[in-house]
């Protein structure tokens, strides 16, 4: 198991450290300031084994978090914390920056001292957590009986992630279905690969214990409920739906039914918390195409045309459009002309940044530019990086639609109608490139 | 307020000031000096000598005081145990506190002050707490019972603690249960032969259930440990996988990642035909495929271990490999991981996409990254024949660009495409030959200089080339001056008349002015070879190279099998085995995949057996028409004289100038051998003689080639083997049954020559004749070589002991059992039939040593279900002499491993049919039982080749 956990500041000064086996000594913390942080070469691998010791780290901004083991430990696991840990800390201070820790050093020590022991994770619910290790000192003290075996039965308990007795006015619940799509073209636009990996998150402000389910146009559940249905029903629904590659539940959603009916059910916890994550392959709305034409004019001269398309209908709007235009790196001038947006070379980045704030779909916009280069000596050429992309568009390019969720509390006396749901989706580009 | 403020103090005297601090009335006071100290702790400055003063500041009942305090403890108790002492009785307070969160404190710290004085005061309290009413007390305390357990191991067992921890196992709590599982698991790591755990079908079936319940961190603890249940058949594996599934729709990867793990084990045990092991199958890829959008650092782990996956089970990812594209802004470890995935996954069918991809990675800044690129191409044409041409033309594009590295490893990879389709290619040597100069890196410049040599009859200027390699000869590394003089010596076999100076320099050069004594000892071979006879040089220097096989860098299968015990682990991030990186006792068991209840089936079966086939009383034939019809059809008169065929005398000639012993070793080993000296197997080889060259059987003395084999090989086994071993003649043909005839008789193989001896003995009280034999159509086609050789009548009670050389050109048919000959023998009186049973080890062909590549790739293509596994009991040998006995049957050891007193010998048998048989034997030290895994495409041999086994072995 986790044998130590530490956190360096970008210049390799120990911040937190704390040791959780006895065969970790005080010599493992320089061990990898010395040989990680401090090597002159970029890090080849997030696990290093110095001197028969592993060492896992994970960077934040300019923050190492390392994690320090002798045995054969669960590689995946002792990442899976290292981001949790990150979680936690982001929940109860914010950034996770040198200041923030020296800030908040005797808390991160209580919360390592919680969600690990002898090296093994435990519960690392921030909502459980919140519960009794607060920043403003031990509330603990002051809890009566009733409240410190709720908080321990929510530590340990089947449902850690929601205490009871939550109470609202208005009971209310939000859906993000936010996906990010991504692409990789050939300069003739053949599409080498394309996938979106979506995420719903769920913000619940909810009374109770409430029982929820969640529906969408899941292609092997609308396809299982069109056999029972008229033939004509199944039809239609079976044009909306999506086909998903896979999906990855919040521990609250029961994966065993899921597993036999493939219905997704679950005990929200409160407040924000991503729900499911999911991907697909198939049948992709690509929100954007590019065209890109690059020539070599001489050696000294390159000439660039980009053409991008829009393709989701006339009625929606792209926002936040970017377009990153790669130059060589003995670019010497740039002259651009584009009729949307504005456009600008950055030389410190290396390409030419065309930024568009708005885009309706079905149209078409261009731009074109004159690269010149300094003659030089190096014989070789130019790797040509692809065109990459950056927007946002008011739909799930997936297609995915959700279809229901429904609130069941059976203790309290509201009902799956009074409860108020919101929906939004949000497609955003992931890597979307374009090779030329 | 900030805490920051502690991080700062860096004034001298401070200890001095921390101390006022401490001793302060003011409870703000006194807490504030204990973070100060904290901070200095953190940092790494000494704050021992504080530490009365700060343990007077446990007695609080301020919590975040207490747990600082605590903090403390643990970091420096074990410096002051005397004083650690005083801490003793808060801590036995505090576990009997009415807050449930302050007696899961005290029990958690005091597991963590690791001296021996306390630890016997712990025991009450924690006694106390594994039976708390509180789930949280108890969780805790089930992890402090593995706390204590690594500060004493026996007091853990003398108070009991075990078995109240495997109570814990059915606790109401999931989590209580999660940490159970996880302290009994690590506490089972150091005792590897106690049966702690204890899994059975019920506590199975209570971690399930506590699986569906428990935090993320809980249901990694409980798959961890049902991945080391072994299910007892496979209805039990099919209901745990069933159950299992369902995590790989978990959100943690290590989740989902451990779930594959025990899904990729007990599939082990699935029948291959059932409906459910296809859908399995099916069910692991999505997942797996979802695990490459997490964090770099996850995918890292999940690259590791796919690529493990893929090798064990590659018809899971094969649809897949669009996913293993490489992202430009990919961390380049993810990118590297990504390529070697993408190379095991091209076929044919998806082989045009890779070879764009890996192009254009060929043109990426990352100079690691691009190597493997084009190495991957090179890769890509060995493994695709379809694909080779473009492949080629994509090398000679990229040699274009003049990227020194680029240029450098296309030829090295060219080197490998020559070897793999010879006589293709070579169009493209003018256009290496272009890029001499820019070669810098010795692997490259021994690469060109092999094309060189191999081809400089094409090359016109090839000694112009050599010549000019030759002049810095001293500064090579010696990967290249060992090419060099290979290939020099092959110019000059090829050109004799314009290069005899060039090879006379190269050999004084490489025997006379050289400290290596590898290069030396090839100098003096290629010398004498050529000064004695230049013939028998060609013959050998110019051979026929053996084909390169196309995988590369698999991963041995026995390892591949750990490793895949070891999914989401270390181990599988490394690709060793625990024991290579972890220190002492814990996790040196090796685990194994269970195996299909039908292979062990066949192994019983064999034990009952093995009194069968090598040892059944002679049979004589039933007389039944249809049987021995074909017996009967057969010519019965004696064949026309054939000489056993001899291997043309010249080679015979050249073999016995260069001294008995190194004929064989060329002859046998001259891969191993080019491998050793020159370092990549696949150039060593241009020493010379394949094997195909120089059939086994002109090894006259295969006894001397195993040992010296053995020596090279092995480093081990100096001692000669024995050869091969013949059974004692058992009787054939009763008197009574061949009217007075009794045949008794043994077979042997000798020199490479199978003989069947006999012994004939008149009992009758005629004189016996005319004698003639014939055999039945038999599995492997053995036929008399030549005629019966009793030359004088065989008059009554007069013994002839005659030896028969066999072929195996004869009419094949198989029989049952396999090794069964039925045999005609005719003389003046009548016809007899019996039959008989010779061992398998008669049709051991001397060539039978597989190259090490072609073994690991030929051992991964036979299916699993091919694999049979034996026990021989009772031997008491050593490896090596195991070893050179088995190779005196030409049984030969191809590798050995070594691991934790284990020895492993991985073997080779060709049969004289060409079936290759491989083997796995595995030998314990001081263990007189032998564990042998044979695999081969026509499994019925396996059985055969065990009795052969144990027939050497035990005699």
């Amino acid at each position: 198991m986790i044998g130590g956990l530490f956190i360096y500041n970008h210049k390799g000064e120990v911040l937190i450290s704390r040791v959780y086996r006895d065969d970790i000594g005080r010599n493992a913390v320089d061990a990898f300031r010395v040989n990680v942080i401090h090597a002159r070469q970029q890090v080849r691998s997030p696990v290093t084994n110095i001197a028969r010791t592993s060492f896992f780290h994970v960077k934040r901004s300019n923050i190492w978090l390392a994690a320090v083991t002798k045995q054969n430990v669960n590689a995946a696991m002792v990442f899976e914390f290292l981001y949790k840990m990150c979680d936690v800390m982001a929940a109860y201070f914010g950034k996770i920056s040198e200041e923030n820790i020296k800030n908040n050093f005797v808390l991160i020590y209580e919360l390592l001292d919680e969600i690990l022991d002898f090296g093994y994770p435990q519960n690392s619910e921030t909502g459980a957590l919140k519960t009794f290790i607060t920043q403003q000192g031990i509330k603990s003290q002051h809890h009566t009986k009733e409240e410190q075996s709720q908080i321990t039965s929510q530590v340990t308990g089947q449902i850690g992630w929601r205490r009871e007795g939550i109470k609202y006015r208005r009971n209310e619940l939000f859906l993000d279905v936010l996906e990010s799509v991504n692409l990789l073209m050939s300069p003739q636009g053949q599409v080498l690969s394309a996938h979106v990996s979506g995420r719903v998150v769920m913000k619940s402000y909810l009374s109770g214990m409430p029982e929820c389910k969640f529906g969408m146009n899941d292609k092997i559940v609308i396809d299982k409920q069109g056999k029972g249905g008229t033939t004509d029903d199944s039809g239609k629904s079976g044009k909306q739906s999506i086909a998903i590659d896979d999906c990855t539940f919040h521990q609250c959603v029961r994966l065993s039914k899921f597993d036999s009916e493939r219905s997704i059910s679950f005990i929200p916890p409160d407040g924000e918390y991503e729900l499911m994550r999911y991907r697909t392959t198939k049948d992709i709305i690509l929100p954007f195409r590019v065209i890109p034409l690059v020539r070599e004019v001489g050696r000294t001269k390159l000439e660039v045309k980009v053409v991008i398309k829009s393709n989701f209908k006339p009625s929606l709007l792209a926002q936040k459009i970017e377009v990153r235009i790669p130059t060589p790196l003995n670019t010497s001038g740039v002259q651009v002309i584009c009729m949307k947006g504005k456009a600008k070379y950055k030389a410190s980045e290396n390409a030419i940044v065309w930024k568009i704030k708005r885009m309706a779909g079905m149209k078409e916009s261009q731009i074109s530019a004159e690269i010149e280069l300094l003659p030089t000596n190096d014989k070789k050429k130019w790797a040509r990086p692809p065109i990459s992309m950056n927007f946002e568009v008011p739909f799930a390019p997936s297609g995915l639609k959700v279809r229901y969720l429904k609130v069941f509390e059976p203790k309290l006396n509201y009902s799956d109608h009074d409860v108020i749901k919101w929906v939004r989706y949000i497609g955003r580009s992931g890597i979307y490139e374009t090779r030329c | 307020m900030t805490d920051s403020k502690y991080f700062t103090t860096t004034k001298k005297g401070e200890i001095f000031e921390l101390k006022a601090e401490l001793n302060s009335d003011k409870k703000e006071k006194k807490k504030e000096a204990v973070k100060k100290v904290i901070a200095s702790m953190t940092v790494g400055k000494d704050v021992s000598a504080l530490f009365p003063d700060v343990v007077n500041c446990m007695q609080t009942d301020n919590l975040e005081l207490k747990k600082l305090v605590y903090l403390y403890l643990m970091n420096y108790a074990k410096s002051q145990p005397d004083m650690a002492i005083m801490a003793v009785n808060t801590f036995v307070k505090d576990c009997e506190d009415p807050n449930p969160l302050i007696r899961a404190l005290a029990v958690r710290t005091m597991g963590c002050i690791r001296v021996d004085k306390i630890t016997e005061y712990l025991c009450e309290p924690l006694r106390k707490c594994l039976k708390d009413e509180d789930p949280y007390v108890r969780k805790t305390a089930a992890v402090c019972v593995a706390k204590l357990h690594d500060i004493n191991a026996q007091l853990v067992e003398d108070q009991g603690f075990l078995d109240t921890l495997k109570d814990l196992i059915s606790d109401s709590n999931p989590m209580v249960v999660a940490n159970a599982v996880a302290a009994l698991s690590e506490i089972a790591e150091s005792h590897p032969n106690s049966n702690l755990l204890d899994l059975n079908p019920q506590t199975i079936n209570k971690l399930l259930t506590a699986l569906n319940e428990c935090t993320e961190w809980g249901q990694i603890f409980i798959l961890d440990c049902l991945a080391n249940y072994m299910p007892r058949d496979d209805r039990e594996s099919q209901s745990i996988c069933e159950r299992v599934t369902p995590r790989l729709s978990h959100a943690n990867s290590a989740v989902v990642l451990s779930a594959v793990k025990v899904l990729m084990k007990f599939m082990e045990m699935l029948p291959k035909d059932l409906d459910y092991y296809g859908t399995l199958l099916k069910k692991l890829a999505p997942p797996l495929v979802t695990l490459l959008s997490a964090e770099p650092e996850l995918q890292y782990v999940a690259l590791r271990n796919i690529n493990l996956i893929v090798q064990k089970r590659p018809e899971i990812l094969k649809h897949e490999m669009k996913v293993f594209f490489v992202k430009y802004n990919d961390p380049i470890y993810v990118k590297l991981e990504k390529l070697d995935i993408m190379i095991r996954l091209a076929s044919q069918a998806n082989i045009a996409q890779v070879l764009a991809e890996l192009k254009e990675y060929a043109t990426e800044v990352d100079v690691d990254f691009v190597r493997k690129a084009v190495r991957a191409i090179g890769r890509c044409a060995i493994k695709v024949e379809q694909s080779a041409e473009r492949c080629v033309s994509t090398l000679l594009d990229l040699i274009q660009t003049k990227v020194n590295y680029v240029v450098q490893e296309a030829i090295v990879v060219i080197k490998d495409i020559f070897r793999k389709y010879p006589n293709k290619y070579e169009s493209v040597i003018a256009t290496l030959c272009e890029n001499l100069d820019s070669l810098d890196e010795p692997e490259a410049r021994a690469a060109m200089i092999w094309i060189v040599g191999e081809y400089a009859e094409r090359i016109d200027n090839a000694d112009e080339l050599l010549e000019s390699f030759l002049e810095g000869f001293h500064d090579e590394s010696t990967q290249v001056q060992l090419q060099l003089l290979t290939a020099i010596v092959k110019l000059f076999l090829k050109k004799p008349t314009e290069t005899q100076e060039l090879v006379q320099q190269v050999l004084s050069l490489a025997t006379q002015d050289s400290d290596n004594p590898d290069l030396r000892d090839r100098g003096y071979i290629y010398w004498r070879l050529l000064s004695t006879d230049p013939v028998a040089a060609k013959e050998v220097v110019l051979a026929e190279k053996p084909l390169i096989s196309e995988e590369t860098d698999l991963i041995e299968p026995t390892l591949l099998e750990e490793l895949i015990c070891h999914i989401g682990t270390l181990a599988s991030v490394y690709h060793k085995p625990p024991s290579a990186f972890v220190e002492g006792s814990r996790g040196v068991q090796h685990k194994r995949i269970p195996a299909r209840a039908g292979s062990g089936e066949s192994a019983e079966s064999s034990d009952v057996g093995q009194s069968g086939p090598s040892e059944a009383p002679p049979a004589v034939i039933p007389s039944q028409g249809d049987l021995l019809g074909d017996l009967l059809n057969l010519d019965l008169a004696p064949p026309t004289a054939t000489v056993p065929s001899v291997q043309p005398s010249m080679q015979m000639g050249a073999m016995d100038l260069l001294g008995g012993g190194l004929d064989s070793l060329m002859g046998d080993d001259s891969d191993t051998l080019g491998g050793d000296i020159g370092g990549s197997p696949s150039m060593g080889a241009g020493l010379g003689a394949a094997p195909a060259a120089m059939p086994a059987s002109l090894g006259a003395a295969p006894a001397v080639g195993g040992g010296l084999g053995d020596l090279f090989d092995l480093g081990g086994g100096v001692g000669m083997p024995t050869g091969s071993y013949v059974a004692p003649k058992t009787v054939w043909l009763l008197a009574m049954k061949g009217k007075g005839l009794e045949i008794s008789g043994t077979f042997a193989r000798r020199g490479g020559i199978i003989q069947m001896d006999l012994t004939l003995t008149n009992k009758a009280m005629s004189v016996m004749t005319d004698f003639a034999i014939q055999f039945n159509r038999n599995s492997f086609g053995l036929a008399p070589a030549g005629p019966l050789q009793v030359l004088t009548p065989l008059s009554p009670n007069q013994t002839i002991d005659v030896s028969l050389p066999l072929s195996t050109s004869g009419p094949v048919m198989k029989m049952e059992p396999l090794n069964n000959l039925q045999v005609a023998v005719k003389n003046n009186i009548d016809v007899f039939y019996f039959s008989c049973q010779y061992p398998l080890s008669l049709l051991f062909v001397e060539d039978g040593k597989m190259d090490r590549q072609v073994f690991l790739a030929t051992w991964k293509d036979i299916p699993n279900e091919n694999e049979a596994h034996f026990q021989i009991k009772d031997i008491h040998l050593n490896s090596d002499v195991a070893s050179n006995k088995l190779q005196g049957s030409n049984i030969f050891t191809i590798a050995k491993r070594t691991v934790e007193g284990q020895d492993m010998l991985y073997q080779s048998v060709k049969l004289t049919n060409g079936i290759w048989v491989l083997a796995e034997m595995r030998i314990q030290t001081g263990n007189p039982n032998y564990t042998l895994s044979i695999r081969c495409r026509a499994p019925e041999v396996c059985q055969f080749v065990y009795l052969c086994y144990e027939l050497v072995l035990k005699n």
